[in-house]
């Protein structure tokens, strides 16, 4: 979706001030609200892309003034109302008052290490590789309105790929519960001029990732 | 200090305090909730908290960055799979696939973002700090990353190529800096002390070796 979290190139956020000595967490509910998540996605509750376009999906007001560990809360909200773990009446009382939904597994101190490490996303491919290094590839100018991993700043755009990563499981579909749907995965690179137009600093080149549905050859 | 304001406000508007009960009320009456209905153990919580706080930080990425310093294979592995060259070392807890290394040189500097999101590889940097989230950060990594660089006291010469790299999958990245002149007696250990998280991201470089105790 063409949405506010979508901010590649945009002007008059100011300048980047970073914290020194920052602590981990700025208050102990922002650790509560990462581990719940990693807690939740261990369980097969959802997937990493729900959760990103849960966030997606806030009013862009709310986007900008929340700080990102509340955003991570509101996201995990949603998720757990649309998809029937929790009620709204249980989120107002702080009590469960129903058992839970069956889950694939639960987190416990005693898998802690596995549910750190994040799971793979290779999955096995579904036709051949259409691109390979050095190709030159357009990519699409696509405004969906579900979750897109192709940043709006870089649609209708000439670039060259320039590694394959295999196949991934495509966001685009496990977002909107259609499956992993795999699909290759490319890093594409561009030049700055063909991002920013003909005043852009010559010496920058910008790469994202992109799944072939993104891209047409050219 | 001096900026405490400005941090104040680009930083912590989430902490004024009636903002801050209400995220904290809500934030337990669901963790409450998920308990009660078994989907998560509280003491698990606690666990993965404690690792980020204690074990999980850029001293895991700065530990690989040394070791490509001064072993060659081990560089060489690293720039063809970054997951297998980390995971070969052993020490630290099982790094996910699709992490790929990306090497400065005189002629290329690295810098990465996640434009859409915040996609950072946290299990060799950690948390990513508050400035990687923020959207000043994401807007303008792509556009200007010499603008940026600039705020963190930074100039590359004019004619280094400034390459950026946007999170936009699943791969993670980090940057492998250029190793300080004068070191090259220097132990991995100590060779570790010099590399910063923000040289692993782009947007610093190493320590010079005066900058060490």
């Amino acid at each position: 979706m063409d949405g506010i979290h979508d901010m590649g190139g945009m002007d008059g956020f100011g300048k980047v001030e970073a914290e020194q000595n920052e602590p981990p967490f700025h208050a102990p509910w922002e650790g509560r609200v990462l581990a719940m998540q990693r807690a939740m996605g261990y369980a097969g509750a959802w997937h990493i892309d729900h959760s990103r376009f849960a966030q997606e999906k806030l009013p862009p007001a709310t986007y900008l003034t929340a700080s990102y560990y509340q955003r991570w809360a509101l996201a995990m909200e949603s998720n757990v109302l649309e998809r029937g773990y929790v009620t709204r009446e249980e989120l107002k009382a702080g009590h469960a008052l129903t058992p839970g939904k069956p889950l694939p597994r639960k987190l416990t101190p005693d898998v802690i290490s596995a549910g750190m490490s994040r799971s793979s996303f290779y999955r096995q491919q579904q036709g051949p590789q259409r691109f390979k290094p050095g190709d030159r590839v357009r990519t699409k100018n696509i405004h969906p309105k579900t979750h897109t991993r192709l940043p709006r700043y870089t649609r209708g755009k000439v670039g060259v790929v320039e590694m394959c990563h295999g196949c991934h499981m495509y966001p685009d579909s496990v977002a909107t519960d259609q499956g992993d749907n795999p699909q290759w995965l490319y890093t594409v690179v561009f030049d700055s001029r063909e991002l920013w137009g003909p005043d852009a600093d010559p010496t920058l080149k910008i790469s994202i990732d992109a799944f072939e549905p993104y891209l047409d050859p050219e | 200090m001096a900026n405490n304001d400005h941090d104040h406000d680009h930083h912590h508007d989430h902490e004024h305090r009636s903002e801050l009960s209400e995220t904290q009320l809500r934030v337990r009456a669901l963790e409450t909730v998920l308990t009660e209905k078994g989907y998560i153990d509280p003491s698990a919580l606690d666990a993965i908290i404690e690792a980020y706080e204690t074990k999980i930080g850029p001293r895991n990425g700065a530990v690989v960055v040394a070791r490509a310093w001064t072993d060659p294979s081990f560089k060489k592995s690293l720039l063809e799979d970054a997951t297998k060259a980390v995971a070969s070392m052993g020490h630290m807890s099982r790094v996910g696939d699709h992490l790929v290394a990306v090497e400065n040189t005189p002629k290329r500097h690295n810098m990465i973002v996640c434009t859409l999101c915040s996609c950072y590889p946290w299990e060799v940097l950690g948390l990513p700090p508050v400035w990687y989230k923020s959207a000043p950060y994401r807007s303008r990594a792509v556009k200007d990353p010499r603008g940026v660089l600039n705020d963190f006291g930074i100039a590359l010469p004019k004619d280094t190529e400034v390459r950026v790299w946007d999170s936009t999958a699943e791969t993670r990245f980090i940057v492998l800096p250029m190793r300080p002149a004068g070191t090259e007696d220097w132990s991995e250990d100590k060779l570790a002390d010099l590399v910063t998280r923000d040289s692993m991201i782009g947007t610093g470089l190493p320590l010079n070796p005066g900058e060490v105790k």
